[in-house]
């Protein structure tokens, strides 16, 4: 893999942009691997590198039913924060959290990272509370978060409507200053290259139809649109179809598939510091490197694996912004689209072994798995690679469903899906 | 927006009246206190999550107020039927599921990777 640097674009430029050779490389999948992951997202993929990078696992396939980062990877609105409330949560994305903030130069590749702040915004007495809880709960935990009064919101990120005449009044804000927002795409790239050049074999438009298991149990192999593929181990990452996904080998989750929705508007010229997310109105918005406005709207109510979304739902969200922001109010939206999300009952992600042998499951991170992937992808290469969860992901197993364990941040979301 | 028949109100009626109420046709065990964790978890927790044909209920919230079943595809999000609470689970399975190939999905419209 050649390097990318200021002096590689350089040399670039002056010989018109030919020597770029290929991110990774796209070959015939060979008869047997050590691992197989299935599903070319964020989490797939830097499992997939974490493997080879600090297991020495390198004979590994990443098998992707589509193209990379064409699901959830690249259909999410890209923000990144760790001020989950239950120290099982806070852990995970920490560890994530620290993971961004060296990615670019680990993977040599530019994710855009940009810790420009993440606010929560407090609109009555409740969230007042409750974000105070998070906010002492976070900073116990070494993690910053710092309460805003009105003022402070309004210095903070001016586009914000605080008159006490506003149709939604704000009392004040949860700001942790080192979330922010990355480039999704960039993420599964730059996985996809640092892993292809450790020797993983990276295999798109190719789907998993079965999983072969041996006479003890164990998983044997896939079987795929490009024939059998054995494997000594089987790990899934398939987001919204994990639960069909495992349900060949005969593997029930507790899980339900819903869509969510995002949209962007039309390009502008910055204008949007940070990132803005007020749960009681249910609206986030933050603003892209190439301009749009991008908003995440709620999941639909209904099991669905359709990729779309009902209208009432954006719409909803955008008269929320529109009272947040009234200067937004005739912005023309570009674009809108739905991914499908695993949800737990309790709103945690699970990652563990499974009932069968050799197999390994990551799976609902419902709506907000994209500021997990590092930290995800590198504790699920542990749990493949050592056959038992890392201490920090250790309370996320799929055992918590019978032992009653369950961390309950679906009382503790930044946005109620 | 879904547009789903309520079978005690007798006609089609907007998605903004209904609220979804999970799987249809699960039994709450009626020996509850001597289960074992595992049955409670298969009870409680665990879910088949298709993709093609499910069968859910629906609350009329802001209609008549009753619950229904339907079943729906998950795949084309089409109502298949509903039906009145407590009737037999109806028999679908010579409807053909949905398949990427019939709905919109991004593999259909935006082609393969390359």
């Amino acid at each position: 893999m050649r390097k990318y640097s200021v002096f590689a674009v350089a040399r670039e430029a002056m010989r018109g942009h030919k020597g770029w050779e290929a991110q990774w490389t796209s070959p015939e999948p060979r008869k047997d691997y050590d691992v197989i992951i299935i599903g070319g997202g964020g989490h797939g993929l830097g499992a997939a590198y974490y493997l080879a990078k600090e297991h020495g696992i390198t004979n590994v396939a990443v098998i992707e039913k589509g193209w990379l980062g064409g699901g959830n990877t690249g259909r999410n609105t890209t923000i990144i924060r760790s001020n989950y409330l239950y120290d099982e949560s806070m852990d995970i994305y920490e560890h994530s959290l620290k993971l961004w903030e060296g990615l670019s130069q680990d993977l040599n590749y530019n994710v855009m990272y940009s810790p420009r702040g993440v606010m929560m915004l407090s609109h009555n007495v409740h969230d007042k509370q409750s974000f105070s809880r998070h906010i002492h709960a976070n900073r116990l935990h070494g993690i910053d978060n710092e309460w805003l009064t009105p003022q402070q919101a309004k210095e903070f990120c001016p586009p914000l409507d605080i008159s006490a005449s506003a149709r939604y009044p704000i009392n004040g804000a949860a700001l942790q200053r080192r979330g922010g927002t990355a480039r999704h795409d960039a993420v599964a790239w730059g996985y996809a290259r640092a892993a292809s050049d450790r020797g993983v074999h990276v295999i798109q438009n190719c789907e998993v139809k079965g999983i072969r298991r041996g006479p003890d149990g164990a998983v044997t192999g896939v079987e795929t649109s490009k024939g059998f593929i054995g494997a000594k181990k089987v790990a899934v990452s398939a987001s919204g179809h994990n639960s069909v996904i495992l349900s060949m080998a005969d593997v029930k989750l507790p899980l339900h598939s819903v869509p969510l929705q995002a949209l962007v508007s039309e390009p502008m010229k910055p204008i949007f510091p940070c990132v803005v997310m007020s749960n009681t109105v249910h609206a986030y918005i933050s603003q892209s490197d190439k301009g749009e406005l991008v908003i995440g709207a709620g999941t639909d109510q209904y099991n669905s694996y359709s990729q779309t979304g009902g209208l009432q739902i954006i719409t909803h969200t955008l008269d929320a912004i529109c009272e947040l922001f009234p200067m937004f109010r005739r912005v023309k939206m570009m674009r809108q689209w739905g991914g499908i999300t695993d949800n737990t009952p309790d709103r945690s992600a699970i990652q563990g072994v499974t009932p069968v042998k050799n197999l390994f499951v990551n799976c609902g991170w419902g709506t907000g798995g994209f500021k997990a992937t590092p930290g995800s992808a590198h504790l699920f290469a542990h749990l493949i690679a050592k056959g038992e969860p890392h201490k920090l992901a250790s309370g996320l197993t799929l055992d918590r469903f019978r032992t009653g364990r369950l961390i309950d941040e679906a009382a503790a979301a930044a946005v109620a899906h | 927006m879904l547009l789903i028949y309520c079978p005690y109100c007798e006609e089609e009626r907007s998605e903004l009246e209904f609220r979804h109420g999970g799987d249809a046709h699960i039994a709450r065990p009626t020996n509850m206190a001597d289960i074992t964790d595992e049955e409670f978890q298969e009870f409680f927790f665990l879910r088949d999550n298709p993709k093609g044909l499910i069968f859910e209920r629906w609350r009329h919230i802001h209609g008549c107020g009753r619950f229904f079943n339907a079943a729906r595809d998950t795949v084309s999000d089409k109502f298949v039927m509903s039906y009145k609470a407590g009737e037999p689970k109806p028999d679908l399975s010579g409807n053909a599921p949905a398949t990427e190939k019939t709905v919109e999905t991004y593999e259909a419209t935006e082609g393969t990777a390359k």
